[in-house]
């Protein structure tokens, strides 16, 4: 920008905008089955090559293949593939009742809930995940019922946030699902600090972070790899790679590194890089993880490659940047139907059952938007009361508050 | 039964959009989640889709109908077993609303010095100091967000310094759309799309302000600089005085501030109070679009940094703008939008608006108000504030922050000491109630400070109540 020569600033740009036919050839895969699975108490040294890779176990053959494979019986997958209809289902029919004006907002997992639900099925009672606002699988898997993110989401009287907080912002301390902050990348390092603090009190409790791949350009994002390198606590830091941050596409965060996974390396930390639309890839090593910190071996970084199907929320349009049919050529597929896949050729499921079940879960999901709905939504029905504002701010409300509340129950006829 | 088909809102800011093409016509029949109609706004195009099955029975909105409102009945959808031809629009139907008879808007009186208005008081109040608009200029009706983005790209031609980056400012044309255009016409190398580090980008252009570039920082709301406080408060507001006056940080750190619609504690907080306090730094926050162009060029052309306090829920105002070429205003000046005799309302940004509603409504139950526009909160006009109130001896101060340490209390404290003895009765504030901002709508309304307490603080200031 001075006359004395060309700008030459470098911007990175993706390799397809709207309009272009877009393709994912080059972006290395390897086959399912190819990469090792090394033993949890290995050197993190000797598997840098698994952060430049992908794990994949669920092959083109519907076959699990390979030594990540069958960490989970039958009867779990089965429970698996359940869970992700459940959220697709749910996100599907809040994101029109938003449309339809009944919240002001929404945010679905469409194409990555393989991520979230398998992660959690390898957790136990007493870990604590950390999540963004992509992550509702977690609960959904974890029986946090449907109604409770309904009755949030659409702010009524039963909200158990009392009104207070964005709908798709849950927390539930008991089933291990912190507050999510609306903030991007604050949680990541309040991880390690939970996990710090379960070392500190000698228990294997594991505490879980999770970031996207546009925040890990956050401070926060290097601040838990330096803690987690230094105190080696019993966490897990996951990285959800679905491609586009808004409309940023994951290279203006990645800048020059070959991958997010690979950022851990220079920490020490043994970093994998994973098949995120691979419910039985994504459930080994998250199993594998979790074992290490429990093991008191130390912390792990996983980087989940996926891809975010729908719009960021219900306030963006995707058109305006990408391709529209850029997720047809999404090279992993789509996660439900890749585990469905798996179970049929396995010979324990089916076409007709699936359709059953599909229709099972829409009747069910519907009856919890019926539940929920008649309470109230955020065009009628009963709606968190003036309490619900001025409590909680401090354990105990001080008298200024007081004052402030009675006032507001007179000004509501209430008082 | 019959089912209503609403017109969707993509967000709790969108008030009406275009019902640019129908996909299903009369009797056809639907499944829920099929594609019905699609619509555009300003922002965005979006499908619509069917929630329910049943039969299309009336489109009562025509495709290609402009300013059609949210929640406004635009089909009406006949369930399995019902006779499509029997279900009626509803009655009180308003498919269409003409904007410019919108009563649900706010209203302002704006006061503005060339506008003849026969209602209220007539203004021969001239504002210090604003240039003098030469007779005969024309007005051009503009909103605050492309006012803003004129600002941004006169000044980026006039001087090849200028650039502005932060997240989404450039292919996605901004996250609240300010900053449209301005790829296409600046390029990318001017025009900066970065990676989500509100620290990180705040950093880089206070570095890039000590290399004497003009960096106009765009943070998506001010609620993510909380990130970048350290940069602007440490670094940019204070280098110049620790350097002994050698190297100073010419920039401008621009974005929403304060309360949108329904995004929750983190994401609806006025630092109005936070910045103001920093020496160094220089804050402005504007309401209209005239303000917010003239002080916008100011701002960047200002040698120190400037944060500049815009608002979501003005962004799509419109206001008359004049149509000079150089539209340059000074920071640090206040301006009278309307006069009055018995009580001085003193607001900036967003409150401004409710503010002259208050006087419309005191005006009726016989109050004379006077109201104030800050327009800049460091430096501050308290002579304007301190004139008003020797004439008027009763004040209230009103901000959509929280009460303690805010706004008013500076206002307040002055009025008492350069004023004390004009006083004829104690000073209100108007601000929000002390808790984090909640998410629920009824509670959010409970919370935000509105033209109702304005008018109820005036009426208790000036009759002793």
């Amino acid at each position: 920008m001075t006359d004395t020569g060309r700008s030459y600033l470098h911007v990175p740009e993706p390799s397809f905008r709207p309009g272009d036919k877009p393709t994912f050839d080059e972006m290395i895969i390897p086959q399912a089955g190819a990469v090792r699975r090394p033993p949890v108490d290995v050197h993190p040294d000797d598997i840098q090559d698994l952060a430049r890779t992908i794990i994949r176990v669920m092959s083109s053959d519907n076959e699990a293949v390979g030594e990540w494979a069958a960490s989970l019986t039958d009867e779990e997958a089965l429970e698996g593939l359940k869970d992700m209809m459940r959220l697709r289902t749910m996100d599907a029919r809040l994101l029109r009742a938003q449309r339809q004006g009944k919240t002001s907002f929404y945010m679905q997992a469409l194409g990555e809930e393989a991520v979230a639900c398998a992660f959690q099925k390898a957790l136990e009672p007493g870990d604590m995940n950390f999540p963004t606002y992509r992550q509702q699988g977690l609960l959904i898997t974890s029986g946090y019922p449907m109604t409770s993110m309904m009755n949030q989401i659409f702010s009524n009287s039963q909200d158990p946030m009392k009104g207070r907080q964005l709908g798709n912002l849950y927390s539930s301390k008991e089933h291990g699902f912190f507050s999510i902050s609306g903030n991007l990348a604050t949680q990541f390092v309040q991880a390690v600090g939970w996990a710090m603090a379960s070392a500190i009190e000698g228990n294997d409790r594991v505490g879980v972070g999770w970031i996207g791949d546009g925040s890990t350009a956050e401070g926060d994002f290097h601040a838990g790899l330096v803690f987690a390198s230094t105190y080696q606590p019993p966490c897990v830091l996951n990285i959800v790679n679905n491609q586009w941050a808004i409309s940023t596409y994951q290279g203006i965060a990645r800048g020059n590194a070959a991958t997010f996974a690979s950022k851990g390396l220079a920490f020490g930390l043994p970093s994998l890089r994973v098949d995120g639309n691979d419910y039985l890839a994504v459930h080994a090593v998250a199993k594998w993880a979790i074992e290490r910190a429990r093991k008191r071996l130390g912390p792990t970084l996983i980087e989940y490659v996926t891809y975010r199907e729908g719009a960021h929320s219900t306030s963006d349009d995707p058109s305006a940047y990408r391709p529209k049919d850029e997720a047809d050529g999404w090279p992993l597929g789509d996660p439900i139907e890749r585990l469905k896949g798996y179970l049929i050729a396995k010979g324990v499921w089916s076409e007709d059952r699936h359709a059953q079940m599909a229709s099972q879960i829409e009747d069910e999901v519907a009856a919890a938007q019926r539940e929920s709905e008649a309470i109230g939504t955020l065009l009628e029905g009963d709606k968190p009361g003036p309490r619900d504002m001025f409590e909680d701010v401090y354990e105990e409300m001080p008298p200024h508050l007081r004052e402030q509340f009675a006032q507001s129950l007179k000004e509501a006829g209430e008082g | 039964m019959s089912v209503e088909i609403m017109m969707p809102a993509l967000s709790p800011t969108m008030e009406e959009g275009t019902l640019s093409k129908w996909l299903v016509k009369e009797g056809d029949t639907v499944s829920s989640g099929d594609v019905i109609a699609e619509i555009e706004t300003d922002k965005a195009t979006m499908e619509v889709e069917a929630v329910d099955e049943g039969t299309i029975a009336k489109i009562l909105v025509e495709a290609g109908t402009e300013n059609v409102k949210v929640n406004s009945v635009i089909a009406m959808l006949a369930e399995d077993g019902e006779d499509a031809d029997s279900v009626e629009a509803p009655s009180s139907q308003p498919a269409e609303t003409k904007s410019d008879d919108d009563d649900a808007e706010p209203a302002p009186e704006v006061q503005d010095e060339v506008a003849e208005d026969a209602a209220g008081p007539k203004p021969d109040f001239k504002p210090s100091n604003d240039p003098e608009i030469p007779e005969g200029t024309s007005f051009k009706e503009n909103t605050i967000r492309d006012a803003l983005r004129d600002a941004m790209a006169e000044e980026m031609r006039r001087d090849e310094s200028v650039f502005v980056m932060g997240e989404e400012v450039a292919q996605y044309q901004g996250a609240y759309k300010v900053t449209r255009g301005l790829l296409d016409e600046f390029g990318d190398k001017r025009v900066v799309d970065t990676p989500i580090t509100e620290h990180g980008f705040a950093g880089l252009g206070v570095g890039a302000a000590f290399g004497k570039l003009k960096p106009i920082v765009e943070f998506m709301t001010f609620n993510f600089a909380m990130q970048a406080i350290d940069q602007i408060i440490n670094s940019a507001a204070k280098t110049l005085y620790m350097s002994g006056g050698q190297m100073g940080c010419s920039i401008v750190f621009r974005g929403p501030n304060g309360a949108a619609s329904r995004v929750g504690a983190q994401h609806s907080q006025d630092y109005s109070a936070w910045y103001a306090h920093v020496p160094g730094l220089k804050v402005v926050a504007p309401y209209d679009a005239a303000d917010a162009k003239g002080l916008l060029k100011a701002a960047i052309r200002d040698p120190n940094p400037v944060v500049f306090l815009e608002h979501e829920l003005l962004y799509g105002e419109t206001f008359d703008v004049p149509d000079l070429e150089d539209w340059v205003l000074p920071i640090g000046k206040a301006k009278v939008r309307r006069e009055g005799t018995d009580v001085t309302l003193v607001a900036h940004s967003r409150m401004v608006g409710f503010a002259l509603e208050a006087a419309e409504q005191l005006s009726k139950a016989g109050f004379s108000a006077e109201v104030i526009d800050l327009r800049s909160l460091r430096p501050l006009d308290t002579g304007t504030v301190v004139e008003s109130v020797k004439k008027t001896n009763r004040l209230v101060c009103c901000e959509e922050g929280w009460r303690y340490m805010g706004v008013g209390a500076e206002i307040v404290a002055t009025v008492i000491d350069e004023a004390f003895d004009y006083l004829d009765a104690p000073p209100a504030r108007v601000h929000q109630a002390d808790v984090p901002l909640p998410y629920a709508a009824n509670l959010e309304a409970l919370s935000l400070p509105g033209t109702e307490d304005i008018v109820k603080a005036a009426k208790a200031v000036c009759e002793g109540i």
